[in-house]
């Protein structure tokens, strides 16, 4: 066994979530932003595997599986999506990006 | 010939399909005149073999026995609701014969004459069309054996009414179009026709059945409170007021004048107007069962009458003053059935029918005449330009002023006698009076229209004769009204069962009858009196008529200009359209504009439906504005809503 305890390893990803969370509500580009978005997915990934590894249960390596590879198809679209943003504004600040309202 | 009772009201029905649905095509396909006369022979012949029809079926009850003379024709179950069950069936006994024969028969008379009347006229086919579907409602009314059956009758003749009264919908009349008459008379006849349901509601709660047998068996025998009675009877009679022209709602048969001439005949003088005669007569036994009912209708009876005589003595219009003779009458007719005098009132309702259809198809000769001209003042001598016109009118004014051997006169004595035997004084005093009026107003019209100086513009009017079409019709009404008489001789002079018409009728009225108190009896020496007295009663005032307006107008125009007040009122038929205008048009319509229309539909209603869609529209203007476009403020209140989420899940644990 490790001699790591969990704890560790939680408020690491826990730490990186916050992270995560600051950098989409501060930040103004679009790919950090973006960025931001896979730190929170990846804090939540080592989360599962860490229970996964204490509880010895593989359910939880399974699911991180899948979400990388959800991870992987969204930054595929959403950088096409920045890119095509960018393509018509010439920035990826998102302020400038907010004709979707009233 | 009883059981083929049905054709006598399909017939009428098949003849208004044809014409109504193909009359224009007949009318346009055949040249000149021929297209009329398929479509007036289409129309008068399907009410001629229903009136054939009728003529079978009376002989036939004629000869059975007396306790199997009402036969009941059952077609088929028409509602058949819970309890209440209605068969479309027909009942065929001596009232509901009596009736047909007058309907078919004078209708058909009518018919014929209204060929050579219509003549030309651009809604020919619309107009026999519209007189067919009214013989055959009118038949439905008679002849149905139960409540409901009559009803639809009674509605269907209505809306002829309604429809025969607008028919020339493009003429002004008076002060309005005819279209307003038209709908005057459907309005009132409405109220009438609410009473009338009323009651028929309140008789199926008390019997439960609808059914004529079943309903007046039962009121003969069954222990139903006299209040009751009272209720149904004061309903039916509300409807009756409203159909047959009484006080309060007579005005609108004066309006209903609108109408083509024939139709006044056949509609508003013959036939429809004494179907409130003929519901009462069939209801006798509820009448009966409710003293104070009857006396209500005896009233009502006898000021209809002399109201509607006085007004008659001063009209100018050829038709008016008949149409004010004819609710006159119709009061008559109510006095007699308040009286208790049944048949009597029904035997005026025919002999009626004989003289009134006479009078109106007679001054609907004069008017075609004298293109169109209504207006008495500008007649004058037409007796030698229209001497079968003017025979047969003569025999029509003699019959309803009530001059013994003609019809009228039995018939009016009949019921002033039943008013003095039941009545009292007072009640034949006010009908002596009402018969002198009648004597009066109808010698008036007669001078005035045939006798004297001629009145009209030579240059313009050229009175003529009419055709043979409808003089002929003309010539049999005045036979009947001549002989019409002699079926109902006064018992006095022919024993107690020489009144072959009262002996016919008899049965019928038997349970009622035999719930009504009977009056001491009179002698005989006093009817000879009082008919005597009526008869030199009727004779001075047709002599004084005569007089005044054949040789002396100066006096008329004196008399008038003396009471000018009294003339006015009367003229002015005692300003009671103007108060029912004042009284109830008025306050409808102001609080229809005002109150329902301007208030409760405009405010309260739009109102709250606007009110609605505008709060919704101010509200989401405002909540709209939070959707800003910037996706930070969106994270930022997803963020802030998912901390506050998780904070109160961790502190419940």
């Amino acid at each position: 066994m490790s001699a790591v305890p969990m704890e560790y390893y939680l408020i690491l990803s826990a730490f990186m979530f916050c992270v995560g969370v600051a950098g989409v509500l501060i930040r103004r580009n679009a790919i950090v932003v973006f960025m931001s978005i896979e730190l929170m997915l990846n804090s939540a990934n080592l989360t599962l595997v860490t229970f996964s590894s204490y509880l010895g249960n593989s359910i939880g390596q399974v699911f991180v599986f899948f979400v990388m590879t959800v991870a992987a198809a969204e930054a595929a679209v959403g950088l096409a999506i920045i890119i095509a943003i960018f393509r018509n504004k010439l920035t990826v600040n998102i302020d400038a990006i907010n004709i979707f309202k009233w | 010939m009883i059981n083929l009772i049905y054709l006598t009201v399909l017939l009428p029905l098949i003849g208004f399909l044809i014409n109504g649905l193909f009359g224009r095509k007949i009318k346009n396909a055949c040249p000149d005149d021929v297209g009329e006369k398929i479509i007036g022979i289409i129309g008068s012949a399907t009410v001629g073999i229903s009136f054939l029809i009728v003529v079978g079926a009376f002989f036939q009850t004629l000869a059975l026995p007396v306790e199997e003379r009402s036969n009941t024709v059952g077609l088929f179950t028409w509602l058949s609701v819970g309890g209440l069950n209605v068969k479309f069936a027909y009942l065929v006994d001596q009232l509901s014969l009596t009736m047909a024969l007058i309907v078919t028969g004078v209708g058909f008379l009518i018919h014929v004459y209204s060929i050579g009347y219509m003549h030309g006229d651009k809604g020919f086919w619309r107009f026999f069309a519209y007189l067919n579907l009214f013989i055959f409602a009118m038949m439905n009314l008679i002849l149905g054996d139960n409540f409901v059956v009559l009803f639809l009758g009674w509605e269907g003749v209505g809306l002829c009414s309604y429809l025969l009264i607008g028919f020339w919908y493009d003429r002004n009349f008076e002060k309005g179009t005819t279209s307003q008459a038209a709908k005057k008379a459907f309005v009132v006849n409405r109220i009438g026709d609410f009473g009338f349901l009323l009651g028929m509601f309140l008789i199926y709660l008390t019997f439960d059945s609808l059914n004529f047998n079943e309903v007046l068996s039962k009121a003969a025998t069954f222990p139903v409170a006299e209040s009751t009675f009272g209720l149904i009877a004061i309903f039916l009679f509300i409807g009756a007021t409203g159909k047959s022209a009484q006080i309060p709602l007579f005005v609108w048969l004066p309006d209903a004048m609108a109408g083509p001439t024939p139709v006044s005949a056949l509609i508003h003088a013959a036939t429809m107007v004494t179907a409130g005669v003929y519901m009462v007569s069939r209801t006798s036994i509820i009448f009966a069962s409710a003293p104070t009912v009857m006396m209500i209708v005896a009233v009502v009876g006898l000021l209809t009458a002399i109201m509607a005589a006085s007004i008659g003595l001063v009209q100018n219009d050829i038709k008016k003053v008949l149409a004010y003779s004819t609710v006159s009458q119709l009061g008559y007719m109510f006095l007699a059935a308040g009286m208790g005098a049944f048949s009597a009132s029904i035997f005026h309702v025919m002999t009626h029918a004989f003289f009134k259809a006479l009078l109106f198809l007679g001054a609907g000769s004069v008017i075609h005449g004298m293109h169109e001209e209504q207006n008495i003042q500008k007649y004058g001598g037409l007796k030698k330009y229209m001497p079968r016109t003017y025979l047969t009118f003569f025999i029509a004014t003699l019959a309803i002023a009530g001059v013994p051997g003609l019809s009228g006169f039995f018939s009016k004595d009949e019921i002033l006698w039943n008013a003095y035997a039941n009545g009292g004084f007072i009640f034949w005093l006010v009908g002596m009076i009402t018969a002198m009026m009648t004597a009066f107003y109808m010698f008036r019209l007669l001078s005035l229209t045939f006798y004297g100086n001629e009145r009209f513009d030579h240059h313009h009017v050229h009175p003529h004769e009419s055709p043979p079409v409808m003089t002929v019709p003309l010539i049999i009404l005045a036979f009947l009204s001549i002989v019409g008489g002699y079926i109902g001789l006064p018992k006095v002079f022919v024993g107690e069962h020489g009144n072959l018409f009262e002996s016919w009728l008899e049965p019928v009225y038997e349970p009622a009858m035999n719930k009504l108190a009977h009056f001491g009896s009179h002698s005989h020496l006093e009817e000879i009196l009082l008919m005597a007295a009526s008869v030199a009663l009727a004779l001075s005032a047709i002599y004084f008529a005569i007089h005044v307006y054949n040789k002396k107008p100066q006096i008329a125009e004196n008399v008038s200009a003396k009471f000018k007040g009294f003339y006015n009122l009367l003229l002015n038929k005692y300003f009671v359209d103007e108060a029912y205008e004042a009284a109830v048009v008025q306050p409808i319509q102001k609080g229809s504009e005002k109150l329902l229309w301007k208030f409760a539909d405009v405010a309260i209603i739009d109102g709250a439906v606007n009110g609605l869609a505008s709060l919704i529209d101010k509200s989401s203007g405002v909540i709209r504005k939070i959707q800003t476009g910037a996706t930070h403020a969106y994270a930022v209140i997803m963020i802030t809503g998912i901390a506050i989420a998780l904070l109160w899940l961790i502190l419940s644990l």
